[in-house]
């Protein structure tokens, strides 16, 4: 077990309703594990508590067994490799270079990056099909590119653990696909565990193993995606009427459009 | 190679300014001349210990307020600095050490101010890099306010002396100055250079920086007082010296790349180079006369970042 919540809750200060209550979950290698529920339902708050940014007010958030808080930034990099959201690089590099960053939290202060060090950026790059890209200048990649090359960056820190939080916004439809299957990928074949936060409900249902669908800072339903996303469950989260198909044995949602009455 | 290349540049830069000067002083007589040993070499060694600064404050400093146009004087040093030293001179305080030390003084309230601004969430909270830029303008802007005032209020000599000390200038070198600033200098500037792969992990966003495993509170702070702490000293010591801090981290970064552990010890022979070279021409342009040597790196400094600034916007 990488990482566990139990029972955490958490509410911003001054902030009228807590954030999250009563969340749990857990995530081992070799799982891929999706957060989804609509805006404000607490999800970028989780990852913060997952990952010891802010203790919770109850509950425990632990990482390999001890609570997220009290470990130091730089082990907890050396175990979990997070995507966020927003990156604004400031100065000008190349994608070797920005890949290298990765490496950081297993350099000592004054050490060397050694040819360890180096074979590790490699894999990365590998394993995110970008070596053909290693020489690029970062701002010349497209949306798509630049998205796998930050996960190359995590996956050079060697974790344990892949975060990603909302990894696929503003990719086209076949960047996306190609991440989410690279997401996969490193589950099958490298083992790692996978937290992704995302809104696309029918992505995680085809990619995920297990979902925790959150409403307004409370679980509304955790399991497989085939529990969870059923469509009394995703009618009642997101407020709208949808139908439900399925796909490769997965559940997918179609939203439907309102009726002919209340469109007039 | 580059580095040898830089070194080979530092070396020149020092030679030529013991070499040349107002005194015309023969090869020969080089090593016996007393105006080499006591003005000239100890002026060459502040030249390269105060650009050398600047040069390394600038590039930390950009990379912590995130932004490439960011000089170490932007954060209201300078401001600070001279409203020190223009009320030392307004006070007719009197020793070698008034004005360096009135001016440390100011440079430090100001440091104080823009850190105390800076901290968002009270005293225990973390710093705002860009509240440390408005804070510092905006500091700076009273500070300047204020000494203008005062030297309006001036009599003409004590006017020439404030302009000319704010302008900058390394004619107060001695190897006493020398030693005081080599003994101050290496703790701030470990610190930065201890702070080389923070820095870089910073250029990505403090949330990403913080989930490579960098303290970014505490290194924002360190890297903050530290090049401020070096910039006060550097203003102490030689009044304002503009453009070294803002454009040798650039000219810098064109060669080295944005790593901070090569950037670093880059700027600070590139900086210490410039302001040697500078200074040079500052003695020997107008000789028997001197000009600030601020006027001489903002002549040269000025082209060399519009050259910059057109390769950012191509690029």
């Amino acid at each position: 077990m990488i990482l566990t919540l139990e029972d955490v809750r958490y509410r911003y200060p001054g902030a009228a309703r807590d954030a999250l209550q009563d969340v749990s979950l857990s995530v081992t290698p070799g799982q891929f594990h999706a957060v989804l529920g609509p805006n404000g339902s607490g999800k970028t708050t989780l990852v913060r508590i997952a990952l010891g940014a802010v203790p919770p007010l109850m509950g425990r958030a632990d990482v390999n067994g001890r609570s997220a808080s009290e470990w130091s930034r730089q082990e907890l990099a050396r175990i979990v490799g997070v995507v966020p959201q927003r990156e604004d690089n400031l100065f000008p590099q190349r994608v070797r270079e920005t890949v290298v960053l990765g490496r950081y939290p297993h350099l000592s202060l004054w050490g060397r990056e050694s040819a360890a060090d180096h074979a590790a950026v490699e894999r990365a790059l590998a394993a995110c099909d970008v070596v053909g890209l290693a020489d690029r200048w970062v701002w010349t990649l497209s949306g798509g590119e630049y998205q796998r090359v930050r996960v190359a960056r995590a996956l050079a820190q060697e974790p344990r653990l892949l975060v990603l939080d909302e990894p696929g916004v503003s990719l086209d439809l076949k960047h996306e696909m190609g991440l989410f299957e690279l997401v996969r990928g490193l589950v099958d074949r490298h083992g790692l565990g996978v937290l992704m936060i995302t809104h696309q409900l029918n992505l995680a249902a085809r990619f995920a193993d297990t979902v925790l669908l959150l409403d307004e800072g409370r679980p509304a339903a955790a399991g497989t995606t085939a529990e969870v996303l059923t469509r009394e469950v995703v009618e009642r989260v997101f407020a709208w009427p949808v139908a439900m198909e399925s796909v490769d044995g997965r559940p997918q949602m179609i939203p439907l459009r309102q009726s002919k009455e209340s469109r007039a | 190679m580059k580095w040898t290349l830089l070194i080979a540049i530092a070396i020149v830069a020092f030679a030529a300014s013991v070499v040349f000067g107002p005194a015309a002083v023969p090869l020969s007589e080089l090593a016996r001349s007393d105006i080499v040993w006591n003005l000239r070499a100890p002026r060459a060694v502040l030249a390269f210990l105060v650009g050398g600064s600047l040069g390394v404050a600038g590039a930390a400093l950009q990379a912590l307020v995130r932004n490439p146009l960011a000089d170490p004087f932007l954060l209201g040093l300078s401001g600070g600095a001279g409203l020190g030293a223009v009320s030392a001179i307004a006070l007719h305080l009197t020793g070698p050490w008034a004005l360096p030390l009135a001016a440390f003084v100011g440079a430090l309230a100001a440091l104080g101010l823009v850190y105390r601004l800076g901290l968002i969430g009270g005293a225990g909270g973390a710093l705002d890099p860009r509240i440390l830029l408005l804070g510092g303008v905006a500091v700076g802007a009273f500070a300047a306010a204020i000494t203008t005032a005062i030297v309006s209020l001036a009599d003409a000599a004590e006017l020439r002396n404030a302009f000319l000390w704010l302008w900058g200038g390394l004619s107060a070198a001695s190897w006493q100055a020398v030693l005081l600033v080599a003994l101050y200098v290496p703790v701030p500037l470990l610190v930065l250079v201890a702070a080389a792969r923070p820095l870089d992990l910073l250029a990505l966003g403090e949330e990403p920086a913080r989930y490579l495993g960098a303290d970014v509170d505490v290194v924002k702070r360190r890297v903050y007082v530290a090049a401020s702490l070096l910039t006060a000293a550097a203003v102490a010591v030689s009044g304002v010296i503009g453009f070294v801090g803002l454009v040798v981290p650039h000219i810098a970064r064109l060669t080295w790349g944005h790593r901070h552990r090569a950037l670093l010890p880059a700027a600070f022979l590139g900086g210490g180079a410039l302001l040697a070279f500078a200074d040079t021409l500052a003695r020997t342009v107008v000789a028997p006369r001197e000009l600030p040597v601020g006027v001489v790196t903002a002549l040269i400094g000025v082209p060399v970042f519009a050259f910059l600034l057109r390769r950012w916007s191509i690029a």
